[in-house]
């Protein structure tokens, strides 16, 4: 118990500032991820080929590439990205992008993989007399979309979401490849100066868990919400 | 675009995947008996049994595949005792430690998605056996057993794709798998993504080489 103290002695402080890293990173992540899913639903739900085929290249590729992968593109590719579009205005300067951002926009893209299928998912799922409804009634399209399809899908893709919430939140262990002090990140550093593998690996499991597992029991308390009346 | 990167870097990649191969298929392999074993605790009535197997699925489900990597590669090594049994000639290879992690971590998915299959199973199908007068063991391992089987097999094609992404995860314990050296010619060349088209096209054929082959069993053993 002596390695988990608080203050200069322990781990305890620097593994709950971890702990905070960690969640900050999900939730950054899977609002990216919402971001994506925004834009790449509509286009796999489309009339047109073309748009269809531009959401199912993003969605496949994602989904079928392993996540490290994705990271170390980031992680090796990102600054030159940001610094090739930075000297077309004019910028020649070497632009380090922080850790956070580079980790947070890599989980947010591959979250948002996962948030599209499970948007498209459910709004397909919707009974189509609810649109027909919705413009006998002449709603115009952004009325049917945030007022009578969106309430309705949040319902159905909340049991999916909490889904690729654990995925996203598992996923953020990835990063600590790229150096943002996570709660993987600390425990090596720990178990490294310690030469306690064991034990820190082991609490970071234990971590992990407890975020799984008190995440779980929000998102059934937001499903009973949202199934009120059914 | 540095094509002749791409070129030159695909044999070495297409090198690595072969690892990455032998690992997908070892965890696969081991994990689908372990997944088997505890999807039948799960639905053993006893509770102190069930309550393990439920554990068991929560633990490798609730944490990130690199943490149990970890433990086992970093932290087992740690336990004296086990430095002089016999196992630790398997626990010192980085190999072993990832496909132990690995089949662990698959076996914990497959027991549930079995175990669904095994509930979903309609309560008629083993009545209609037991009128016939079939043994409860022969209706468990011949009607059971393939009903659930075909029953899973979409999910369980998922958890092949799922698990032959895992496998790039090696690589964090010095394994040169397809990732590791990915990630090698990137940190050498500092040429990110010449390197990610060819890795990921290398994995994205896999996954559909994979999505057809669970599509072409799906039709072959459907009910109709």
């Amino acid at each position: 118990m002596e390695l988990l103290a608080f203050g200069k002695t322990g781990w305890g402080d620097e593994l709950f500032y971890a702990t905070l890293m960690t969640i900050a990173v999900s939730i950054t992540a899977m609002l990216v991820g919402f971001f994506f899913a925004l834009i790449f639903t509509p286009l796999k739900l489309s009339k047109f080929k073309t748009l269809n085929l531009v959401g199912n290249f993003y969605t496949t590729v994602i989904r079928g590439v392993p996540e490290l992968l994705v990271i170390y593109l980031f992680f090796f590719g990102g600054s030159g990205a940001i610094m090739y579009v930075a000297s077309i205005f004019g910028y020649y300067e070497y632009i380090e992008i922080n850790a956070f951002i580079t980790g947070s926009m890599a989980i947010g893209i591959i979250s948002g993989a996962y948030s599209t299928e499970v948007f498209r998912g459910a709004i397909q799922s919707i009974d189509k007399g609810q649109f027909e409804a919705a413009r006998v009634l002449g709603i115009n399209k952004f009325g049917q979309f945030y007022k009578i399809i969106l309430p309705q899908m949040l319902r159905l893709a909340l049991p999916n979401l909490s889904n690729v919430w654990q995925i996203t939140l598992k996923d953020t262990s990835l990063i600590s490849v790229t150096g943002l002090v996570e709660i993987m990140r600390q425990s090596y550093i720990a178990a490294g100066s310690t030469r306690d593998p064991l034990f820190f690996y082991s609490f970071a499991a234990v971590l992990y868990l407890l975020l799984t597992y008190v995440s779980m029991k929000l998102i059934n308390k937001l499903e009973v919400r949202y199934s009120r009346g059914y | 675009m540095d094509f002749d990167l791409m070129i030159t870097s695909f044999p070495k990649l297409l090198g690595a995947t072969v690892i990455t191969l032998k690992l997908l298929s070892a965890s696969l392999f081991f994990g689908l008996f372990l997944g088997l074993f505890f999807a039948i605790l799960r639905l053993n009535k006893n509770k102190f049994i069930n309550k393990f197997a439920y554990g068991y699925s929560y633990i490798f489900r609730g944490t990130p595949l690199l943490v149990q990597i970890f433990i086992i590669y970093f932290g087992l090594g740690q336990i004296e005792y086990l430095r002089t049994t016999f196992l630790w000639v398997i626990l010192k290879e980085p190999y072993w430690c990832a496909i132990i992690a690995f089949t662990l971590n698959t076996g914990a998915y497959t027991s549930e998605i079995l175990r669904s299959a095994f509930q979903t199973i309609k309560p008629g199908i083993i009545e209609a056996g037991k009128s016939l007068g079939i043994s409860n063991k022969i209706i468990f391992y011949k009607i059971q057993i393939p009903i659930a089987i075909r029953q899973s097999l979409p999910a369980y094609g998922n958890e092949i794709i799922l698990m032959m992404k895992g496998t790039s995860l090696a690589s964090t314990v010095t394994l040169m798998d397809l990732t590791g050296v990915a990630k090698y010619i990137i940190s050498t060349t500092f040429k990110p993504i010449e390197v990610f088209i060819v890795a990921g096209g290398i994995y994205l054929f896999m996954t559909f080489i994979i999505h057809n082959v669970i599509k072409y069993l799906e039709k072959k053993y459907s009910f109709q």
